[in-house]
């Protein structure tokens, strides 16, 4: 999936900019097991910031820390260039969406968003004219006397949104916020939260475990690994250029090729590995030194099937094993005469009731040097 | 239902022989409080006049209003006691004093009334000796043991109210600002508030209807009402004590026919939500 | 562990220490009473016993232990006997209520959906009235002119009325009824966590009814049934109105005895020794009860 925010405003790459969340040598220990680890993170005002991992890796507990529901073992965390490490969950200018949404069963959808704004607004009229107006926001003025009960799923989500948006935070959290929509509606409501999040200029930091997620929506993404930020990027960096084999296998498919550096210059590696019939060339920026064990990172919809042979293009040659027909696209597996299987799609062009390619077919694949990367990690 | 009792007849015949077996002597009690004859299971005709005696028989009502007094502050202790022990085994698991507090709630439970209302009484006749309190036994004494053991019943009420109670809720509301005490009168209280009322009524109950506990620590001027029913049921069957069961087992019945109901609403509020 | 914990750590503290403190000093402490007591002479005084520190007039203090109540209690059959009397009403019931028991939780279990809570309901509601009460109407019921007798002579089946009252059948029966209920509810609640799909599974692999309930739901209902026979077993051991009400002098009891010894005879000493025989004898059914409900609730979680 294509990203479909508007990067023009990178703050994060203004070296100078104070960011909004400082998190500052962040550990967490729950006994013996390490939850966070050491961990360091900026993340800048208006951003749309997604903590993305495999369940485990201490993303839920890292957006609790900033909830203040966890306290740090060691580090600190600035909010707004204040220290909040040790201030309580209530007196923190940050809100959460629960992944529960944890809406009070014994109070009515008014009830519920107006929880929070107990003094602010000081006046009666005032908070009741928060509430309508967090209501109509998520379009859901209709509910206003319902319980939580009465709503279905997707009311739910959005009561929960509002309830947190009302005290309106310099943060918002949410934790996995579309997990338990179904997929029509959490495809739809990727970009209702995108949208809000522009119009409102809130930083909101997303938990999930669903990369697709994490890609529509976000300005930046944190990958975690066992408590430890593996890349911080774009998603369209991230997606391009992995800096490590856990990212580059985490985000998407990607044929992953062993081998060494042969030599290095003018931004073109070249690379030998094993199972391929010729070396593969790579642009890269970095220094690499001459033999240096490294892996080539290719994407399955970089490779192309061709006829004929360009100089410039890697190429490799195997059978077809496998065909996977996904409608948009088909997955084709391949085995390389060394043994090693890789992968590559196809969009579908045509509507014929015989793809080109068929199973035990030979084929020829290449690919552009500027289409794959280099891992040293 | 038609296919249960069509697909497992046996089983379908156990449980209406489980409810005759529990029910009919409830039910011949009820009959026989309205019977003329003082036989109370020779019919003679029908009749209320049971009724008529047990209202002017002044000792067995002083007896009775002392049980209810006493049943309603036990369970107002019980519940405060039991929520606190309840909130302890389910929120501090790490605290000190944590596990022997399950064992001594659980105790109870189970404990042989006759070894609870021994022990305390032989404790109240040491502590008077040694402090002067408790003076003598009477309606004091009584209710301290009551909520002793009716404290546990809370609690286990409580206990597994609060042990399904989705965490993120209180979490939620701390996040909206509230401070912890406004978390616990706002939010967790009104949740768990069900459970207290059953709660509530079971230590009622249970203390409205102990014999054995209230006849150790229980003074002269403090006799209740399981006390008058036992010395007179000790003398044989009596149309009174029928009249009086049928009185308090038609005051049960709608009582635990409204908590149930309100039970059942909140049960189903929690399980949709 | 959570925030409530961290944030009001003074509050924590009390949470757990006045329910705590209550306990140990009106639950916990009185047994020490018991043991204290059971190790004195009697006398004929108010209390009737005599201290164990006793300030002769020279200001020496002595300390007298008396293990002669407990030495009665060996030498004297009618100690023993009631201990296997309770033993025996306790057991014998027990697995009456398991065999009683088992079917009426199954069947609520099979039940549709919409029936299980009010028969359990059902079960549950004899439960709230009077205790004392409920055994009262088996007299009305048993005794030889009750309606059980009437109910068998009139339909031929018996011509002179049975003995019922006043014999062990009855304390079976009253406590099968009054202890029914704490039966079944740990039961239902361990079969109705069981999984249907397990079932299913067996079926598929080829297992008829029979099988599947052998192998299947018998036994993951262990914890439940175990649980449930404990709640049974250790308040009966001690029980005194049933085999008061409804037992005849041949039914002896620890309870019943202490009670006597207690109220009739004013031997505190001896009552209290039988109270904590009777307490060291619970400890290990109590110790099993623990075993199964936790095991039980780890199982939910």
């Amino acid at each position: 999936m294509s990203q479909s925010r508007n990067q023009s405003t990178e703050s994060w790459s203004a070296p100078d900019a104070e960011p909004v969340v400082r998190i500052e040598k962040v550990t967490k220990r729950f006994g013996e097991i390490y939850a966070v680890d050491d961990l360091s993170l900026d993340i800048h005002r208006g951003e749309f910031f997604s903590l993305l991992g495999a369940s485990g890796c201490g993303k839920t507990t890292l957006l609790r820390m900033l909830a203040g529901f966890e306290t740090p073992t060691a580090g600190r965390i600035f909010i707004d260039g204040q220290d909040m490490t040790e201030v309580p969950a209530y007196l923190r200018p940050v809100n959460m969406m629960f992944q529960s949404y944890a809406l009070f069963p014994h109070m009515t959808v008014a009830q519920n968003i107006a929880y929070g704004l107990k003094s602010d607004p000081p006046d009666r009229e005032g908070r009741s004219a928060r509430v309508s107006e967090m209501m109509a926001m998520v379009k859901i003025e209709a509910l206003a006397t319902r319980k939580p009960h009465q709503l279905s799923g997707g009311q739910r989500q959005r009561v929960a949104l509002a309830r947190a948006l009302a005290r309106h935070p310099k943060i918002l959290l949410l934790d996995e916020p579309l997990g338990a929509l179904d997929k029509k509606l959490r495809e739809q409501t990727q970009f209702e939260l995108v949208n809000l999040q522009e119009r409102l200029g809130i930083t909101f930091i997303v938990v999930t475990h669903d990369q697709e997620e994490a890609m529509t929506m976000s300005s930046r993404i944190a990958l975690l690994k066992d408590g430890r930020i593996e890349q911080v990027d774009s998603p369209r960096r991230m997606y391009e250029f992995p800096s490590t084999r856990y990212a580059a296998d985490f985000i998407g498919s990607i044929n992953l090729f062993e081998g060494h550096v042969i030599s290095h210059s003018n931004d073109m590696a070249v690379i030998h590995c094993e199972d391929t019939d010729s070396d593969i060339i790579v642009h890269h920026s970095q220094p690499l030194a001459s033999g240096m064990p490294v892996t080539v990172a290719v994407r399955p919809e970089k490779m192309r099937v061709n006829t004929t042979i360009e100089a410039d293009q890697n190429q490799l040659h195997g059978e077809i094993k496998e065909i996977a027909y996904l409608g948009d696209v088909s997955i084709y597996h391949v085995d390389l005469p060394g043994g090693k299987r890789i992968q590559f799609t196809q969009p579908n062009m045509l509507a014929l009731a015989e793809q080109p390619l068929t199973w035990g077919q030979e084929v020829q694949l290449t690919w552009h040097p500027n289409g794959c990367g280099v891992l040293t990690q | 239902m038609r296919d249960f009792i069509s697909r497992n007849p046996l089983l379908f015949v156990f449980l209406i022989a489980g409810y005759a077996f529990l029910y009919l002597p409830i039910i011949s009690l009820i009959v026989y409080s309205f019977n003329e004859s003082r036989l109370v299971t020779v019919w003679s005709g029908f009749s209320t006049k049971w009724y008529g005696e047990l209202m002017n028989n002044g000792p067995l009502l002083n007896a009775a209003w002392l049980s209810v007094k006493i049943g309603a502050l036990n369970a107002t202790i019980a519940v405060i006691l039991g929520t606190l022990a309840a909130l302890a085994l389910v929120r501090f698991r790490k605290s000190r004093g944590h596990g022997t507090l399950g064992v001594m709630v659980t105790a109870p439970l189970v404990m042989p009334e006759i070894i609870i209302g021994l022990s305390l009484l032989l404790f109240f006749i040491a502590l008077e000796d040694l402090i002067g309190w408790p003076a003598g036994r009477g309606q004091t004494t009584i209710l301290i043991a009551h909520a002793t053991f009716s404290m546990a019943y809370v609690t286990v009420i409580v206990q597994s109210r609060l042990a399904h109670m989705d965490p993120s809720i209180e979490e939620a509301a701390l996040d909206l600002g509230a401070r912890p005490a406004r978390v616990f009168f706002t939010i967790t209280l009104p949740m768990i508030f069900p459970a207290l009322a059953a709660g509530w009524l079971l230590a009622f109950t249970l203390s409205l209807d102990d014999l054995v506990i209230a006849s150790f620590v229980s003074g002269p001027g403090s006799t209740t009402l399981p006390m008058v029913v036992y010395s007179s049921v000790r003398l044989g069957v009596s149309p009174q004590i029928n009249a009086l069961a049928s009185l308090i087992i038609a005051l049960v019945s709608i009582a635990v026919l409204v908590a149930s109901v309100i039970m059942y609403r909140s049960e189903k509020v929690r399980q949709d939500a | 562990m959570t925030l409530l914990q961290k944030l009001i750590p003074k509050n924590h503290q009390l949470i757990v220490a006045i329910p705590w403190l209550w306990l140990a000093i009106f639950f916990v402490l009185p047994f020490l009473f018991i043991l204290k007591i059971s190790l004195s002479e009697p006398q004929l005084a108010m209390p009737p016993y005599q201290d164990w520190i006793r300030e002769f007039e020279d200001g020496l203090l002595t300390i007298t232990l008396n293990f002669g109540n407990y030495q009665l209690m060996f030498e004297d059959d009618l100690y023993l006997q009631a201990l296997l009397g309770s033993l025996k009403v306790a057991g014998i019931s027990t697995l009456l209520c398991i065999l009683t028991g088992y079917p009426i939780a199954y069947a609520i279990t099979r039940a549709p959906l919409q029936f299980r809570m009010p028969f359990l309901m059902l079960i549950i509601l004899p439960f709230w009235t009077s205790f004392l009460l409920r055994v009262y109407a088996w007299i009305g019921i048993l005794k030889d002119n009750g309606l059980l007798n009437q109910l068998l002579m009139s339909t031929g089946i018996i011509d002179s009325p049975l003995q019922i009252l006043h014999t062990p059948a009855a304390v079976y029966i009253g406590v099968v009824y009054s202890y029914l209920p704490f039966f079944v509810l740990p039961l239902y609640a361990t079969l109705v966590r069981l999984d249907d799909t397990l079932l299913e599974a067996a079926a598929d692999l080829g297992a008829r009814p029979l099988r599947q309930f052998l192998t299947i739901t018998l036994p993951q209902s262990v914890p439940g049934i175990a649980a449930g026979a404990m709640l049974v077993f250790i308040p009966v051991m001690g029980e005194f109105v049933i085999p008061d009400l409804l037992g005849g002098p041949g039914t002896l009891m620890l309870g019943k005895l202490l009670w006597t010894e207690f109220f009739n005879n004013k031997d505190w000493p001896v009552a209290s020794s039988l109270a904590a025989i009777l307490l060291v004898i619970l400890i290990v059914p109590f110790v099993l009860l623990r075993h199964f409900e936790q095991k039980a609730s780890e199982e939910e979680r």
